[in-house]
């Protein structure tokens, strides 16, 4: 067999996807995470539509907290972006920076997240108070696990991105933390707004 | 037949349901017969003999398919004609509510099963209710609505001669209804897992005549008012 | 390709312990499958004694009461599917099986898949210890409905259902990881040539099961959060005390729970589309019609799941409709089967075990498959509900593939695993004793469920419609059928190992078979593939014009 077979062969698996591998385990991975957060945010929804009294409980939560949050979390996710535009551009330590950039966003958020529980769990507001704070800290909770294990996980990269290993993963930790992102942008209205 | 198996049916809706079951059987019977037949047919008949290859059928026009195909659209077929059959059925029993004669509510509980009668003024939830534990009478021939609570965890009222079966939720009220119609001694039966005590979980349903349940009900109105010590009430 | 820097292993810890082989890892998953499957069995035989012989000290358990009854029937039914039926069919035949099949060194993330295992192990570990923590195991049933389930004051444990929701929840994570794995592996590792129609049927099921399992599981994740908060911390997600609802449960569960009968039905599909052409040699029936029919299975099976619950209290106007999409999800299964036996039609059937075996999944199936439509009838459901029927009916549906086309597969890849051929008698006797007393054990549950006998009692002479020579005799037979079932797994282990220490050596392509893993020695060496395998063709071209003999690999240059 000659090598033009070959290349023509080759050329057939490629006009079938043509995704990276790890960013198609990423959007796969991605799409497990949906089905858990869809159906949570399904539940959340059918209920609350049908007790309207919860509003009383969700004035509690601090919106002015989970504005500035969102704020953080989207401004977090624009230097993600900007990382991984440096990282195609093959200058790794300045995406290393932004990454760290996210990274520090990330922190500043659970801060912020702390704070809220621990206001809200000294003023009454325990999970067990109510639905709609089981609610609340189920679903705020599981979100914030997913921001620390992206941390986490950005640490690594931020780490081998610097000596400019697996650059291409800086675009993976990013397509996850817009995730994460959009997590929040469906929960912010949710818990606290609609009150 | 295979319906000599199944238990003694008492209800005005028993007999559908064993009818359905018949049918659903003969049907798919029928075609679980058939294919197995045509499946040891095809592994016998085109054993490996010397001399004979195998043919080379890679089955990829629509044409050859059809073999598969057409069997498939029958069975389609035969699949709505089950459902088209039994949906007013189950319309008639779960979906309804005919006009009832008398009113029962039947509380599961760990393990037990409670049921509370309205009295004479047929309310429930006033004060000449009473209540009898592990014993439901009914009258033959009237429809009786029941609703169904559970106290703490799932059960569910399952009468095999009533062929009444419905989970209990608690935190739900749930309605129904039945209409015996053989008097008689039955089982009620707890048929959803609710804890150790699940397989002790039964009651007894007394189908009686309208003069039988009468006296019942005097004599349990008359217990129950006595021991609740509202002798004066109505 | 991340395997550039994948070097062989070296010493007994990196080549058999923590390996990111997939075969080894396959095996692992193996090994640890079926060691789960002999404590499932061992519980299958506690609770067909206890039946039999209530109240009686049972030989190797003793006196089983009503809690340790319960918590058998939980952990049995767990096990089977959970630590039994996703081990051996998902994780170890599609480890084992998608690199070799596809032309591809490993999987696309070796070190995720090892992850995987000591997750799934991890898992294994935390389940069997929940039998001896106190209170003992988890007792609310495999669905573990709460409230029964969400509070100790119910079911007596504090710790036997938390240790089963943290078990269940490590183990789906385990399975997420397998699950990304083998998409990813199949979709962009395919050797040059290889278009995603030239895929072995076993691969394209193992990633539709893949992806049905990984777009079900989410909710029910969620549920297992939602109910282990419940049991710790207080909360009341399932609680109508606290404004919670029980039935929301059983919606997460069941959308993934009917989902996940296709998981393990799809892989167990995959083998019997494998075997058949091989022993029939002949193209099998219909390759494109059998993927779409599952594809369409695939996405039928999640509007399924509330043909559990017609009279668990939900709209009874739902019933009609979740029905109707119930009896439909039929006809693509019936596609499948019935393309698998036009297979044989004009074939060239040999009789070796790895056939027996898949013909008699199929055999097994057509009734499993024609009682779900008794379920899935409402108005007849009223009746067989929760009753002995439903035991039957999953047990005909799930046994031809969680072990009919398991054991179809030892036999048939045990080769390739393990570079020696088993036995083929011992063979034959395993399917004679498999087939008849598994039916033995079960035909006679059909008639203890239109009898109705409900499922999950202890002790049937409690009930009076129950305390009869019928159902004495049934429950005999049904218990003599389980337990020549367990012996006669005795040939199967005897040979496994046997085999292992002096069986025929098996050459590259012992069954002349075209796909690719049959092109490499047997066993295959670490990375698989001495020279990348260039695909001109399917995998079922048996008996082809275009080749003197009744074979042509996939690989074999035109």
């Amino acid at each position: 067999m000659d090598d033009s077979t070959v290349a023509k062969l080759e050329g057939a698996n490629l006009e079938d996807l043509g995704i990276p591998t790890g960013r198609l385990a990423m959007w796969w991975f991605l799409a497990s995470e949906i089905s858990i957060f869809g159906g949570l945010v399904c539940i959340f929804v059918l209920l609350r539509w049908r007790h309207p009294e919860w509003a009383s409980e969700a004035v509690h939560t601090i919106n002015a907290a989970g504005a500035l949050n969102t704020v953080v979390l989207l401004t977090s996710s624009l230097s993600a972006v900007l990382a991984h535009q440096a990282a195609e551009d093959g200058r790794y330590r300045k995406a290393a920076r932004l990454l760290g950039a996210t990274f520090g966003g990330g922190v500043i958020f659970l801060c912020v997240k702390a704070y809220e529980y621990s206001h809200e769990i000294h003023a009454g507001f325990v999970p067990a108070r109510s639905m709609f704070w089981s609610f609340y800290y189920l679903m705020t909770g599981l979100h914030a696990l997913h921001v620390i294990g992206g941390m986490v996980a950005m640490f690594v990269i931020m780490l081998s991105v610097r000596k400019g290993l697996n650059p291409q993963r800086v675009e993976y930790v990013g397509i996850y933390w817009h995730f994460v992102d959009i997590v929040w942008i469906f929960l912010f209205p949710l818990l606290y707004l609609a009150s | 037949m295979f319906d000599s198996w199944l238990p003694e049916a008492a209800s005005s809706y028993a007999e559908k349901i064993d009818g359905l079951l018949v049918f659903i059987t003969v049907i798919v019977g029928a075609w679980f017969l058939a294919s197995e037949a045509l499946l040891v047919y095809l592994a016998l008949r085109y054993r490996r003999v010397e001399g004979r290859p195998a043919a080379y059928i890679p089955a990829n026009t629509l044409r050859v398919m059809a073999v598969v195909l057409v069997p498939c659209v029958v069975i389609l077929v035969f699949d709505l004609v089950i459902d088209a059959v039994a949906a007013p059925v189950w319309h008639e029993i779960k979906e309804t509510q005919p006009p009832h004669d008398a009113l029962i509510r039947v509380s599961g509980e760990q393990w037990a099963w409670r049921f509370f009668y309205p009295g004479p003024d047929g309310v429930l939830d006033s004060a000449d209710d009473f209540e009898v534990v592990n014993e439901m009478h009914v009258p033959v021939g009237a429809v009786v609505l029941f609703e169904l609570v559970a106290k703490d965890v799932l059960h569910s009222l399952w009468i095999p001669a009533l062929r009444l079966k419905q989970d209990a939720v608690p935190g739900r009220s749930i309605r129904g209804w039945f209409k015996a119609t053989r008097e008689g001694r039955y089982e009620i039966i707890c048929a959803e897992i609710c804890g150790f005590g699940h397989t002790l979980m039964k009651s007894g349903l007394v189908v009686e005549n309208q003069t039988a349940y009468r006296a019942w009900l005097d004599s349990q109105q008359g217990t129950q008012l006595a021991e609740a010590g509202h002798p004066g009430q109505r | 390709m991340a395997h550039s820097a994948h070097h062989p292993p070296v010493g007994f810890l990196g080549r058999y312990v923590f390996s990111t082989d997939h075969k080894v890892i396959a095996k692992q998953y193996l090994f640890t499958g079926i060691f789960m499957a002999l404590v499932g069995g061992f519980l299958a035989y506690v609770i067909r004694m206890q039946l039999t012989f209530p109240g009686e000290s049972i030989p190797g358990y003793g006196h089983v009461s009503f809690v340790h009854y319960n918590a058998v029937v939980t952990l049995h039914g767990t096990i089977m599917i959970f630590w039994v039926a996703m081990p051996v069919l998902l994780a170890a035949l599609a480890n084992f099986l998608i690199p070799l099949m596809i032309g591809a060194e490993d999987m696309a993330f070796p070190r995720l898949n090892m992850l995987s295992y000591w997750i799934f192990l991890l898992s294994t570990v935390v389940l069997l210890s929940s039998f001896f923590v106190p209170g003992g195991a988890a007792a609310g049933g495999w669905t573990s409905y709460p409230p029964l389930s969400g509070s100790a004051a119910f079911s007596g444990g504090q710790w036997g259902v938390s240790l089963w929701i943290l078990a269940v929840a490590l183990e789906f994570a385990a399975f997420l990881m397998g699950g990304i794995n083998f998409i990813t592996t199949a979709f962009n590792m395919r050797a040059p040539g290889m278009k995603l129609f030239d895929m072995p049927i076993m691969v394209w099921l193992q990633v539709v099961a893949a992806i049905v399992f990984m777009l079900s599981v989410g909710p029910l994740i969620a549920g297992a959060v939602m109910l282990l908060l419940d049991r710790l911390v207080g909360t009341g997600f399932f609680d109508p005390a606290a404004g919670g609802d029980p039935l929301l449960f059983q919606h997460l569960f069941w959308f993934f729970g009917h989902p996940e009968v296709y998981v393990v039905l799809l892989p167990g599909f995959g083998v019997i589309g494998e075997i058949l052409p091989v022993f029939s040699r002949k193209p099998i029936f219909g390759y494109r019609m059998i993927i779409y029919a599952t594809f369409v299975t695939g996405v039928m099976s999640f509007i399924v799941w509330a043909h559990h619950q017609f009279i668990a209290g939900i709209d009874p106007r739902l019933a009609t409709p979740f029905s109707i999409t119930t009896i439909l999800i039929s006809v693509p299964i019936a596609i499948m089967v019935f393309s698998y036996m036009a297979t044989l039609w004009r074939g060239s059937i040999e009789f070796k075990t790895p056939m027996l075996f898949a013909l008699g999944a199929l055999a097994v199936f057509l009734l499993g498959g024609v009682t779900g439509i008794h379920n899935g009838t409402p108005a007849a459901d009223i009746f067989l509900h929760d009753t002995y029927f439903v035991v039957a009916h999953f047990h005909y549906a799930l046994i031809p593939p969680v072990f009919f086309a398991f054991f179809a597969a030892m036999y048939y890849w045990f080769p390739k695993m393990f570079g020696r051929m088993l036995n083929e008698r011992l063979g034959v006797a395993h399917f004679v004793f498999t087939f008849f007393f598994m039916n033995l054990t079960f035909l006679p549950m059909f008639l203890l469920g239109f009898m109705g006998h409900q499922r999950r009692i202890a002790d049937p002479r409690v009930f009076d419609t129950l305390r009869n020579a019928q159902v004495e005799n049934l429950h005999w037979l049904a218990t003599i059928g389980a337990i020549g079932l367990l012996l006669g797994q005795i040939p199967f282990l005897v040979n496994l190992v046997m085999s292992l220490i002096r069986g025929e050596r098996a050459e590259a392509n012992p069954w002349r078979a075209n796909t690719l893993e049959w092109t490499v020695p047997s066993p295959p060496g670490h990375g698989n593939f001495e020279r990348q395998p260039v695909v001109y063709r399917g995998p079922y071209e048996y008996s082809s014009p275009e080749s003197s003999e009744d074979f042509l690999p996939q690989n074999a240059a035109p």
